[in-house]
């Protein structure tokens, strides 16, 4: 089985953005750049797969700048067979992320992808459900648990009200939620070896994917501010000041 | 303009999810449609029919359809919704999963999560954990949008909309239900509830959560909690509260034992009034507190249940 791994190069996941004042997005000139929380979950769930004998290569692939390399060589690191930077300038929506995705499921032969179910900086949770459509395969979104039995794949879901188990043929498109797996360190020798583990980099154009979007951001503003509020001193001052002031008890 | 709002259901029983995307579409303005898809869902769809501002019902009641696999549901959206000029839907878990599917089907993009409505064409949504506020314009022929349902009121429930059924039927085989575990609780649903009081790292274990529940009980409150306090396994996933999990937005938010980092904050800080019960007088929760209790919560809940 093979299995492809979507990952995003977004800001780290502690650093307060700001928006820039001119309105055109967030400033993120020197900030720390990582992989999306939940495309590591991915990375860890694969490799897994390849340690239990079920998957036979893992492929990490990434659309984004050149410096997505990094988080492409972090993936070969924490245990991914080979890498994929598909290199673009320009920040592309959900869906053609998925349709770049596609082309290389297509020409990969992958039967399984594992995505994230969120990118933290744009917080979409589009591209898997979008790939599954595009493919007409099933999807696993927000998994908690998938095991892979006889050419299928039973994923556990998070949903609002619980849990929710479907059972899925593949090839089929699973995403990750936080409590799927604990991603591990990438240890020194490893970090080692995934210098030499190759990636290829390609173009949208290469993989004949047309990439344009209808979608425009007009602008970006900050959020309105809550006001600072003030320190109680005991349980009785907090009763009385949400009964009497607040009034919403 | 034609709006198709997507039921939230649980075939018995409308989910109020729904009424708060009625609202959102009649700020978009032009005829509101909803589409019941489900098995046995005649109950919901009667209720969809009392959504004020709704022309029209339509039902898709079919054994594919039961338990809303988006396999078999985004192909009917996607044939259904092919008549109209924006497809909304609720930005749940149920909601979240079905769209973007019915949105390539359709070979246009999604908005998600929206908070405003601007145009017709022309959406306001947070970005970055809601650190940033992103207007976006699309001219897609046909909208594919999801709502946040905390920006939005529930429409009424007088209105009278005709329902009409519709007979198409997806087969499909490549993905099958096999068990759900719903929680099981007396408690108002944690999206909806006036009061939220949820419990972070600091609670230490599932069985202090008694303590949040007791204040709960006086106050009619539903229970939330930090990504933390569910990953170590005191409370159940879908207690989560924050960026990835459920967004809230109570007149009351009792955050106890909780930093309050930022993915927490996304969640919740919308919220009309926010309490923090916190022992260290710096936790970040304090600078979006209304009323901040420096406080050991072991001490403090006992005397709130005492008090209330
Ligand atoms: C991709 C990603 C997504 C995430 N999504 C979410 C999300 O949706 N929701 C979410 O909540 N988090 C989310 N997080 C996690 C978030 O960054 C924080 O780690 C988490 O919110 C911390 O939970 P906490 O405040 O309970 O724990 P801590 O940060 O450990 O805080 C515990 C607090 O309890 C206080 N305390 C301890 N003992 C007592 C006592 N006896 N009395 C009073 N106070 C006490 C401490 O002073 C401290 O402030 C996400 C993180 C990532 C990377
Ligand atoms: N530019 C990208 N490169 C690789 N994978 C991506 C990219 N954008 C999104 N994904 C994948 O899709 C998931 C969901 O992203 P989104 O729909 O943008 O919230 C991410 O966690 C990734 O696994």
């Amino acid at each position: 089985m093979k299995v492809l791994v979507g990952i995003k190069r977004v800001v780290d996941a502690y650093v307060r953005v700001r928006v820039k004042s001119d309105g055109t997005g967030v400033d993120l000139t020197n900030a720390k750049m990582a992989i999306n929380p939940f495309c590591e979950i991915a990375v860890e769930e694969a490799i897994r797969l390849k340690e239990a004998g079920a998957a036979d290569e893992v492929i990490a692939v990434s659309i984004g700048p050149a410096a997505a390399q990094e988080q492409i060589r972090t993936a070969l690191a924490l245990g991914s067979d080979r890498g994929i930077l598909v290199q673009t300038e320009e920040a592309l929506e959900p869906l053609a992320v998925a349709k770049v995705l596609k082309a290389i499921v297509e020409k990969e032969g992958i039967d399984l992808v594992i995505l994230g179910k969120q990118s933290i900086d744009t917080d979409n949770n589009q591209v898997g459900q979008m790939l599954a459509a595009l493919l007409n395969v099933p999807q696993g979104t927000f998994a908690c648990k998938a095991e892979v039995k006889d050419g299928k794949i039973e994923v556990t879901r998070e949903i609002d009200g619980g849990e929710q188990t479907v059972m899925l043929d593949l090839p089929a498109v699973v995403t990750t939620d936080l409590r799927l797996n604990e991603p591990r360190y990438a240890s020194l020798p490893n970090i080692m070896k995934a210098k030499k583990k190759p990636i290829d980099t390609l173009s949208a154009a290469d993989l004949g994917v047309e990439v344009g979007s209808n979608i425009k951001t007009l602008s970006v503003a900050p959020p309105a501010e809550r006001s600072a509020g003030v320190k109680v001193e005991s349980v009785a001052a907090l009763v009385d000041k949400l009964k009497n002031e607040a009034k919403v008890i | 303009m034609s709006i198709l709002v997507i039921a939230e259901h649980d075939n018995g029983s409308l989910k109020t999810a729904t009424l708060n995307t009625v609202t959102a579409a009649a700020a978009i303005g032009g005829d509101v449609d909803i589409l019941v898809a489900g098995y046995g869902c005649d109950a919901a769809a009667q209720e969809a029919a009392k959504a004020a501002g709704v022309g029209k019902v339509i039902v898709a009641d079919n054994a594919c359809y039961e338990h809303q696999l988006p396999e078999a549901v985004a192909p009917l959206v996607a044939e259904v919704g092919k008549g109209y000029t924006h497809i909304l839907a609720a930005a749940t878990t149920t909601g979240k999963n079905l769209m973007p599917r019915v949105a390539a089907l359709l070979d246009v993009d999604q908005i998600s999560d929206i908070i405003e409505v601007k145009g017709e064409d022309t959406f306001v949504r947070p970005i970055y954990a809601g650190n940033a506020m992103a207007t976006v314009q699309t001219s897609d022929p046909i909208k594919v949008v999801t709502v946040r349902t905390t920006a939005f009121a529930e429409a009424a429930k007088d209105g009278s909309a005709t329902v009409e059924s519709n007979a198409h039927t997806v087969e499909q085989s490549k993905a099958q239900f096999v068990g759900e575990q719903l929680s099981k609780s007396e408690r108002p649903e944690l999206t909806a509830a006036s009061v939220v009081i949820s419990g972070g790292r600091g609670m230490q274990n599932g069985e202090n959560f008694a303590l949040l529940e007791k204040v709960a009980d006086k106050l009619g409150a539903a229970i939330g909690a930090s990504r933390a306090a569910v990953d170590a396994g005191f409370v159940p996933n879908d207690y989560q509260v924050g960026q990835t999990g459920k967004i809230v937005a109570p007149d009351l938010y009792i955050a106890v034992g909780i930093s309050g980092a930022i993915q927490h904050l996304a969640g919740m800080k919308d919220s009309k009034v926010i309490v923090a019960i916190n022992k260290d007088e710096e936790a970040p929760i304090f600078q979006v507190a209304d009323y901040g209790l420096v406080a050991d919560l072991f001490k403090a809940l006992p005397e709130l249940e005492e008090a209330l």
